[in-house]
């Protein structure tokens, strides 16, 4: 259970980091939290022979406001996201998410960015960061690439990051007046999901739906997005009933983990379940946020 | 491979020690400093028995590296315990039964402690927050959670 050697380098600026990358070739890899990486570097499922941390560098741990824009850095710690009253009130579904992440010392180090470029199908921040839409700001000698959400996560543990990149920042749209919950099934509060639901609902004056979004996660390699549910959601006036029924739609062939311990079918009953919970929960908060 | 002279703060005292990059800080900690009250179970971040303090906030020993100690602040259950006798925490961990075997009451003290320097009337849902990250294979937890709202009523008392 230790990792095999290494050379470590921490650099002070991004571009700093972004030289160190392209010098020390295929075999460097960037350290975020370490919550997942460590891990896999005590279990030699990962031997780098360069590890370059992005741990001293304050430009990457930022969370700022720019017109409607959130940009949060990177390196964010889930602990001070989780604590950020900005993404509390601009960006409730993260907030909601964060609670279900791990627990407090693995969000005092894990970073929002880690969390992202690990890609754990169970993870919640790929599935919020969907539900949002979010742009991701990749970095390299070359320049800037922003990859949106759903090009951004690939597979199990697979990411759109190329060779000589860093994912630097996350943009989000800030929404402020809608409803959001993250609801999740696993074993004991914290453990990794079996599933997840990812709601945002924002009502119309007249409280009928005018816009949702549900992220299912942990039952496929990526997160998936159920736009027919929502859809059929759109104009309606929310009860168990009605939600429901729209669940009907959710296309569960898109299911794919099926496990000794959680079964595919399993997983086809608790999916929409914690949507329901999500989409009713988030629903609520919209109520809560009309009076 | 690179050796890595690290500067840091630990329990109050300054330290200098050298160390390979592979080494998690908790192996730091217990082997070149002596630290061995930190104790390591899975040591990849699963069981929570390393959980030590790191400029104010809970972290896993073992998911970090000593060499990203340099400049930090760490205190380990030795800094958290009096010279004589025990903490309130210790104490009240003894008396409610909150360990057995005692393998993970490092890291519940550390855990505890966190919780208690940001919150010293949490309810029971915030106490078990607070320790969800610690695994304990004999208490069932409850005699821990009871220690800790001991803790929470003394606290409340002394004030």
């Amino acid at each position: 259970m230790k990792p095999a050697p290494f050379e470590y380098f921490a650099p002070r600026t991004l571009d700093e980091a972004l030289d160190l990358l392209e010098s020390e070739g295929s075999e460097a890899r960037v350290i975020a939290g370490g919550q997942s990486l460590v891990p896999m570097l005590a279990l030699r499922l990962a031997r780098p022979e360069v590890l370059i941390d992005l741990n001293r560098i304050p430009e990457l741990s930022r969370i700022r406001q720019e017109g409607s824009t959130i940009h949060i850095g990177a390196m964010t710690r889930q602990a001070h996201a989780l604590a950020s009253s900005l993404v509390f009130e601009q960006l409730p579904l993260l907030h909601y998410g964060l609670q279900n992440v791990g627990h407090p010392p693995t969000r005092a180090r894990g970073t929002l960015g880690g969390s992202l470029s690990h890609a754990d199908p169970a993870a919640e921040t790929p599935a919020v960061m969907l539900a949002y839409k979010a742009d991701m700001v990749l970095k390299s000698k070359q320049g800037e690439r922003i990859i949106p959400a759903d090009e951004f996560t690939l597979g199990t543990f697979d990411t759109a990051i190329e060779p000589g990149e860093i994912l630097a920042e996350i943009r989000v749209q800030a929404k402020p007046n809608e409803g959001a919950a993250l609801v999740e099934l696993s074993r004991r509060k914290g453990d990794f999901a079996m599933a997840s639901a990812a709601a945002r609902v924002s009502l119309a004056a007249d409280g009928t739906c005018a816009e949702a979004h549900l992220i299912v996660g942990a039952v496929a390699p990526v997160p998936l997005r159920f736009d027919a549910v929502t859809d059929a959601l759109k104009g309606q006036k929310f009860s168990e009933a009605v939600v429901r029924e729209a669940l009907e739609l959710m296309d569960l062939e898109l299911f794919e983990f099926d496990n000794e311990d959680i079964s595919l079918e399993y997983r086809r009953k608790i999916g929409p379940v914690m949507a329901e919970r999500a989409l009713l929960q988030a629903f609520k908060r919209a109520e809560g946020m009309q009076k | 491979m690179t050796l890595h002279q690290v500067s840091f703060t630990v329990n109050g005292k300054k330290v200098s020690v050298e160390v390979e990059p592979r080494q998690t800080l908790a192996d730091v900690l217990r082997g070149q400093l002596g630290l061995t009250g930190t104790h390591l179970g899975c040591e990849h971040g699963v069981c929570g028995a390393c959980t030590i303090i790191v400029n104010g906030e809970p972290a896993r020993g073992c998911l970090m590296l000593g060499v990203q100690a340099e400049g930090a602040e760490i205190l380990t259950v030795e800094g958290a315990s009096p010279d004589e006798g025990l903490s309130l925490i210790q104490e009240a961990l003894r008396e409610f039964h909150g360990l057995q075997c005692g393998f993970c009451t490092p890291g519940m003290v550390m855990a505890l402690h966190h919780l208690f320097s940001v919150n010293t009337s949490p309810t029971e849902e915030e106490i078990k927050e607070a320790i969800s990250g610690q695994l304990c294979r004999c208490t069932g937890y409850q005699g821990i959670v009871n220690a800790a709202k001991a803790v929470a009523q003394r606290l409340q008392a002394q004030q």
